[in-house]
């Protein structure tokens, strides 16, 4: 006898969602995490004190309907925000606004408007095919049975219904850049980097790194999926996390929080359950981890533990990331010049041009600090002032492009570089430094530390072609199974990825009842 | 011209200098990147000096990895397919290893030198793959192929001549055993280990002494027809004995990279070394699901009627082609035509009768022959004095 059917290791968004689904069939099931509230990356902290910083995801874009509606959400208290526009800010006060279809503003003329409305439709008629795919388990092109088989023939079905030129341009940018991609379409230089902002959130790319119009894909398909646009969580981050486990408790799951797994028991041949931090152990029938591959199969299962080969494929996986994030605590709004109060409630964006994000990414290859960056800027007061004390207000940035570990080392370089983003901030919100109470600097290395991701990388592994759909997070392991009997993947390292999506949790409850695992 | 060095695409080994006086024929191969000679002086004649006294091969160019450390024992079991820990103490297991897909990658010996102190002498390179597999154990490689040079000393004299050499109370050492000497001032290991299937030894010792042991070995063998012998005549022997070859009769699985040409241990009919009680070896869930679903191929030795070896043969149940022969040749011990196939399953099980699609060429003429052939469960060579402990006097 078994404690539970299956222990889930991490109460991170995908981790609950997958707990939920296997509670809703009447699975007996515990999610474990080592942090004290759950949501993983949906997750708040008091940074400084008043201040409820959503301290890894901002916004909230992906997040599946279907999802959503199957475990109501909204019945366990998720409420968004608006969907935002972007304001793209300009040096020169002209700010460049995209909302839905529509761009206006610096000086975008008519060709170009026009040329975003069939760029955007063009895009999402590629999710629209990406969804197929994303929904469903990720079908191997070898060893077919028939459920990949029936998913293979939907994507066929959808591929030919895309017309003869759609379906040229997909198979011909797929693999290409997203700054080649830009640069056949547009002309406007701030919307080019506006757009390709999109493909290297969350990563270590840059405009012209490959991958990246799949990493670009791959979000746009996750708009789809969430059909709410770029929004704030109503109570940040958090509250999605809260959501979520409210509703797996709500559906019979278990949930232990404040006490890490640190390693996963494997008797004989398979896997029989987790120890945790406190000694204590947890037997199941199975274990489903939510955590990135390299931490479930290098740190807790251990590589004694599998064939070399899989041990090879997982030191091979990467997932690196140059993503770092800005928090400030600001004793009033701060004003940004050309932008009205209300306007400070949308997505503001710092890229000025592509050619300036690569050259922002070429100090991090070498290990150094940057002297300018890219910003996706959030200032979550303005619609939840509830997440300051009164009166008081918070922004949140993402920030590209920051090494892992600097040559300089974190505790010179911090200083320095927090110096070095107000200076940059400075020069489109004029003040905003005097306004500062408190500060903090989240760098790739901290969120390896705090949301025990590998590398700092949000996505569980990098969203490459190598590494994404019947290949993620690498093979021999897909499809929700690993070559190591008993253990499964619910995270973002498992297809179809990362993001606030929920689907690798979804699917892989659905694919573990559908194979009788329990 | 000046005194410039040349400088040969393939290496020596530490005997050639010896190797190369006694090699009349100067026929030379390349074993794994070495100069090693095909044959010395008449491969039929080297060939009896294994059976009937005593031949001597260079071993120089096989690979040697010292594995040690405190995992070094659960490292290897993770390794290889068979139980490492039923290894003692200065003993020899032959072992074969898996890639995760339940391939063979070679196979190979494993020498017990202590607790935790092995060494594994491989036909492949395996620098890499060893690498790879210390992921998570606390083990060190040594790549010791060049510290280590070695003799196969094989043959029913062969217990003799080495007792001569000094190799005291030799004729005790067990099948698979290892016995250590001093050479000159040099440790010398001897194991009663080889690839001929009968009573022979292979004697590993540091290449500064390599020429001093070759020299004295064939001055007290003198008197009990010590002879060198080439791969050629060890190509007989260990066809005739039942051994495979690494890239002969099986690719070694990295370096293939054409689908399906890869090969199982259970398609080799190496399924005695399969240990599955094993929890954990590379290959196993691979195996598992092979052991369940059937396997493809099945090795097959073949007694083969008549005295023309089935070389490169296509082997034909009735008239359908249901295998291929890696190696043959007429054997001239045991006085059988032999070849080893590998046979589309569910043909070749012992006892069934296939026809060996033979071609062969006197004075330009060709002639094709449909050789009848039948699968026999065991090798054709078996000599007592192999296995028996005291070994035999001469």
């Amino acid at each position: 006898m078994t404690d539970y059917d299956a222990v889930i290791i991490g109460a991170g968004h995908n981790g609950l969602v997958c707990a939920s689904y296997l509670a809703k069939a009447g699975k007996h099931v515990m999610v474990i995490d080592g942090r004290t509230e759950p949501g993983g990356c949906a997750s708040n902290r008091e940074f400084t004190p008043g201040f409820n910083v959503s301290d890894c995801a901002q916004w909230l874009s992906q997040f599946d309907q279907s999802i959503a509606k199957d475990l109501d959400l909204k019945g366990a208290g998720l409420s968004l925000g608006k969907a935002k526009a972007t304001i793209s800010l300009q040096p020169d006060a002209d700010h460049l606004i995209l909302d839905g279809d529509q761009v206006s503003g610096a000086g975008v003329d008519p060709v170009d408007q026009a040329a975003y409305r069939d760029f955007r439709e063009m895009v999402r008629g590629f999710a629209k095919l990406m969804t197929t795919l994303y929904r469903s388990r990720p079908p191997k092109l070898v060893e077919q049975n028939w459920t990949d088989r029936f998913t293979l023939m939907k994507l066929g079905l959808k591929l030919k219904m895309l017309s003869r030129e759609r379906l040229r341009d997909l198979m011909r940018v797929v693999m290409i850049n997203i700054y080649d991609v830009m640069n056949e379409h547009f002309s406007h230089a701030a919307l080019k980097s506006t757009i390709a902002l999109d493909a290297v959130t969350g990563t270590n790319m840059g405009p012209r790194s490959p991958n990246t119009v799949y990493s670009y894909l791959h979000r746009a398909t996750g708009e789809h999926l969430g059909q709410t646009g770029t929004t704030q969580v109503i109570g940040g981050m958090g509250a999605l996390g809260k959501a979520l486990a409210t509703a797996a408790e709500k559906h019979g799951a278990t949930l232990k929080l404040g006490t890490a797994v640190s390693a996963i028991d494997k008797t004989g041949d398979r896997v029989t359950g987790v120890t945790l931090a406190s000694g204590e152990t947890v037997s199941a029938k199975i274990v489903i981890s939510s955590a990135d591959p390299t931490t479930t199969f290098r740190d807790l299962l251990g590589y004694h533990q599998m064939e070399a080969g899989m041990a090879k494929r997982v030191e091979h996986y990467r997932s690196r990331s140059g993503t770092a994030k800005l928090h400030l605590a600001l004793s009033a709004l701060p004003t940004f010049t050309g932008l009205t109060e209300a306007q400070l409630s949308e997505r503001l964006v710092i890229t000025p041009s592509m050619d300036s994000m690569e050259t922002a990414l070429n100090p991090m290859k070498y290990r150094e600090l940057s002297s300018r960056h890219i910003f996706d800027i959030s200032i979550p007061t303005v619609e939840d002032p509830g997440l300051a004390p009164v009166g008081e207000h918070m922004l949140t940035a993402i920030v590209h492009y920051v090494p892992f570990a600097p040559d300089i080392g974190w505790e010179a370089g911090k200083p320095r570089l927090l110096n070095q983003l107000l200076e940059e901030l400075e020069a489109y919100a004029p003040g905003i430094g005097a306004l500062v109470k408190a500060s903090e600097l989240v760098v790739p290395s901290d969120f390896e530390a705090s949301h025990g991701m590998t590398g700092g990388n949000w996505h569980h592994g990098e969203l490459s072609i190598d590494q994404a759909l019947m290949m993620r997070p690498f093979p021999g392991s897909t499809q929700y199974a690993t070559a190591v009997d008993g253990l499964y993947l619910c995270g973002a390292g498992a297809h179809p990825g990362g993001g606030i999506q929920g689907l690798p949790g979804r699917n892989a409850a659905k694919e573990i009842l559908k194979r009788g695992a329990l | 011209m000046s005194d410039v060095s040349r400088d040969t695409m393939l290496l020596t080994t530490p005997f050639h200098s010896r190797v190369e006086a006694m090699c009349d024929l100067n026929d030379w191969g390349n074993w794994m990147g070495y100069t090693t000679p095909n044959a010395y002086f008449d491969v039929e004649l080297e060939y009896f000096a294994l059976r009937s006294t005593t031949g001597v091969l260079d071993l120089s160019p096989m690979n040697k990895y010292r594995v040690t450390g405190p995992d070094a024992q659960r490292y290897l079991d993770r390794l290889i397919t068979r139980d490492v820990s039923k290894i003692g103490v200065n003993r020899v297991g032959y072992a074969i290893w898996c890639d995760d897909n339940g391939q063979v990658m070679d196979d190979g010996t494993i020498f017990r030198l202590g607790e935790q102190d092995y060494r594994i002498c491989s036909y492949q390179r395996a620098d890499d793959w060893l690498a790879w597999n210390k992921l998570g154990f606390d083990v060190t490689i040594e790549n010791e192929s060049e510290a280590v040079v070695g003799l196969a000393v094989q043959g029913p004299t062969s217990c003799t001549v080495l007792t001569l050499l000094g190799c005291h109370d030799l004729n005790q050492l067990k099948p698979f055993g290892i016995a250590h000497y001093t050479f000159e001032g040099q440790p010398l290991m001897v194991s009663r280990t080889g690839f001929t299937g009968d009573l022979g030894y292979e004697v590993w010792i540091p290449p500064e002494s390599a020429e001093a042991l070759w020299d004295q070995l064939f001055e007290v063998g003198h008197d009990y027809l010590i002879k060198p012998i080439g791969s050629y005549a060890l190509e007989l022997a260990r066809i005739e004995a039942g051994f495979l070859q690494a890239n002969v009769d099986f690719m070694p699985a990295e370096e293939v990279v054409r689908v399906g040409r890869t090969r199982s241990p259970f398609e080799l009919g190496l399924s005695w070394l399969v240990d599955f009680s094993k929890p954990l070896f590379n290959g196993r869930s691979a195996l598992l699901k092979e052991q369940a679903n059937g396997s493809r191929y099945r090795f097959a030795m073949l007694d083969v009627e008549g005295n023309k070896p089935a070389e490169h043969s296509f082997i034909l149940k009735g008239d359908k082609q249901v295998g291929t022969v890696t190696s043959a040749a007429w054997c001239p011990t045991a006085k059988a035509n032999i070849a080893y196939a590998q046979i589309e399953m569910p043909y070749g099980a012992a006892g069934d009768e296939l026809v060996a699609e033979i071609y062969y060429q006197r004075e330009l003429h060709w002639t094709r022959l449909l050789a009848p052939c039948k699968v026999i469960d065991a090798p054709i060579f078996k000599s007592p004095k192999r296995w028996q402990t005291p070994a035999p006097p001469h």
